[in-house]
């Protein structure tokens, strides 16, 4: 009997159940649309993190999932490994762009979405990120790497040269940031190798250059990945780091440390970070959304103060929301046009090379190098 | 017949599972590792192939032989000075302790395995930074500052940090074993102490004497936080060169040359050790 009356449907029930299934539906649905969408990003460290990606994530219900590497190579390493789809959004270092692209890593990017009547002329049609009209790449931001020391052990006179790495000052306490790019990059500008690239030298250059950078290792005390160089500066271990600039001193000066980076007399050498987005994925829509959202005032604001390290702006109103925001890191970073360390004046004062990969040797050459280098 | 052959079934059955764990987890990723010398690398992607390029390039250049013999020789450096230090330790704890002192002292001697060893190479290059707690220990009686972060002397202390509490273990043990009448009969015939030492206790206790060297030998040869955190890569042992090798070119087949060679130094130096340890013996 009991059975019988609790199985036993009457209209008011049944509509009560209608009733309720209709009301808690859109709680379900709510639940389900709780869960964020995940965008897989390859990255150098900081780009993931909440003071880059939190307010969008926040506003898009989406969740930034990062796998963060350290160099160009160490990237495309990286990515070779994985299945097509794997990252959705690819932050790689400009010169690596075009690698990308021929491996076929990387989509087509639509020109239309994104603000490049903003960008400084010098960065609309950046090299590598098209093929003729096609766009595969989108620069984000960028940095120039100079000569960093220690304040208390070189001054900025005595740092307005490469040779201030021969120091004897500094003997024992000149550290390299371990890759081979911006390091040779740099002691191939101190030879004079400047048109039409530090990176483009025949074959006497870069034997000068192997040979300038083994008169070096007497000064050295050591080889350090990211953490190690951030430490080995801050701790006064190190007093001059070769291929840097303010990515990293500019982050130490912050917390206190008696560290800076300048633009030598034979120029700097410019790392540009650019997004692209990776080949197979199926968020194509909300990683463009997200990339013009980078590109916006707000976002470049956070990307020129990103916590892991800082970053220039490639966009014009870039350069007037961080004035308004944050006026002294404006003029810290010399994002005021004429200032003195106004980046655009020095590259069109020809003091500014892109960071390229070698042109007239392999990778695996100036790579072999660096290893016998270390070894010396 | 009757009796021998359930035997066999049995000791199969016993023994399978050692057997199927070696091959899944050793033999078949050797295997796997010396094909992959031989493989190409094309854009950044591996493929199978059958070529000899990799054995050429890497032990063609020198600095890998320049690494090589500077991690054997620290490594064999690391090994001797490890048991000499450990030594004092290990014989206060096994002749001069009671049972409970020295279970306690062997329990403190396995907690620093607790914690991460990056953790403690990162502890160390705070205590021997120029400006670090030992310097400054050392400038109030006028002396220094010493250089000791970056250099050799830091990639050792980091080995021995490593290695250390495991060959105080081995040797105390081995020592711990050794029969006391034979120390008394040594003594009660005339020997000095140091005759004693050399000529009953060492031998008694040599089988746990060269494991734990050996063992801080296997440790230290393959370690890469010691020469990278604490060494500063100066120069590259053969760790830090698969490092630099895989992360720029993506030259896991070259790495893999690195790594057999390496494996089979260990085989080298393993089957000697064990030699020493066991041979001569009835």
């Amino acid at each position: 009997m009991m059975t019988e009356s609790r199985l036993h449907l009457t209209r008011r029930r049944l509509l009560q159940g209608a009733a309720s299934v209709a009301l808690a539906t859109p709680m379900l649905n709510r639940a389900w649309a709780q869960e964020p969408t995940q965008i897989n990003m390859l990255a150098w460290y900081g780009h993931a993190e909440p003071d880059i990606v939190g307010e969008f994530e926040a506003a898009n219900n989406v969740k930034f999932v990062p796998k963060y590497y350290a160099g160009g190579d160490n990237m495309l390493a990286l990515i070779s490994q994985s299945p097509p789809g794997t990252y959705d959004l690819i932050l790689s270092d400009a010169e690596f762009v075009q690698q990308l692209n021929a491996a076929g890593y990387i989509e087509q990017m639509d020109p239309s979405l994104y603000p490049f009547d903003d960008f400084f002329p010098e960065f609309q049609k950046f090299p590598g990120h098209w093929t003729g009209d096609q766009l595969w790449s989108v620069m984000v931001r960028y940095g120039l790497l100079g000569v960093s020391y220690n304040t208390d052990a070189l001054t900025r006179e005595e740092a307005m040269s490469y040779n201030a790495y021969w120091n004897p000052k500094v003997t024992g306490k000149v550290g390299h940031f371990d890759w081979h790019l911006p390091n040779l990059g740099q002691i191939s500008l101190l030879n004079g190798n400047k048109s039409p690239s530090p990176f483009d030298i025949d074959a006497a250059a870069w034997g000068a250059l192997q040979e300038k950078t083994l008169s070096l290792k007497p000064q050295v005390g050591g080889y350090f990945d990211y953490g190690g160089t951030f430490s080995s500066l801050k701790n006064g271990e190190m007093l001059a780091m070769v291929g840097i600039g303010d990515w990293i001193t500019g982050v130490l000066a912050k917390d206190g440390a008696k560290v800076d980076s300048v633009i030598p007399e034979e120029g700097g050498i410019q790392w540009t970070e650019s997004y692209s987005i990776g080949k197979g994925t199926s968020k194509t829509e909300i990683v463009n959304k997200f990339i013009t959202y980078m590109l916006s005032p707000a976002g470049q604001v956070k990307s020129i103060q990103m916590a892991a390290y800082p970053g220039l702006s490639p966009t014009l109103s870039g350069w007037t929301a961080i004035q308004e925001a944050n006026p002294a890191e404006a003029k810290r970073s010399g994002l005021i046009v004429g200032a003195d360390n106004d980046p655009i004046k020095m590259y069109r004062e020809g003091r500014i090379f892109y960071r390229d990969t070698p042109k007239q040797q392999t990778l695996e050459d100036w790579n072999d190098f660096w290893s016998e280098y270390k070894s010396a | 017949m009757r009796t021998s052959r359930p035997l066999d079934v049995y000791r199969l059955v016993w023994r399978l599972p050692l057997l199927v764990w070696q091959g899944a987890f050793f033999v078949v990723p050797l295997a796997f590792l010396a094909a992959m010398t031989f493989w190409l690398v094309q854009n950044y992607r591996m493929e199978p192939a059958f070529v000899l390029t990799n054995w050429q390039k890497t032990l063609g250049r020198s600095v890998f032989w320049d690494a090589y013999w500077l991690t054997l020789g620290r490594a064999l450096l690391a090994g001797v000075l490890a048991s000499v230090v450990a030594f004092p330790a290990s014989y206060t704890l096994a002749f001069r302790m009671g049972d409970s002192a020295r279970r306690f002292a062997l329990m403190c001697l396995v907690v620093p395995f607790f914690t991460s060893f990056l953790v403690r190479a990162y502890a160390w290059q705070v205590i021997l930074a120029e400006g670090g707690p030992v310097n400054a220990a050392l400038g109030t009686i006028g002396l220094g500052p010493f250089t000791m972060l970056n250099s050799g002397f830091g990639a050792m202390v980091g080995y021995l940090t490593l290695v250390l509490p495991l060959v105080v273990i081995f040797q105390t043990w081995s020592l711990a074993a050794i029969d006391r009448s034979l120390i008394e009969a040594a003594g009660n015939l005339g020997a000095s102490p140091g005759r004693v030492l050399v000529s009953v206790i060492l031998p008694a206790a040599r089988t746990g004497l060269v494991l734990g060297a050996l063992f801080a030998f296997i440790m230290t040869f393959g370690d890469f936080v010691s020469p990278f955190y604490l060494g500063g890569s100066k120069p590259p042992t053969l760790t830090i060169l698969i490092i630099d090798t895989t992360k720029s070119g993506q030259q896991w087949p070259r790495a893999a040359v690195v790594a057999l060679m390496m494996i089979a130094t260990l085989f080298a130096v393993a089957a000697a050790a064990l030699r020493a340890a066991y041979g001569g013996r009835r």
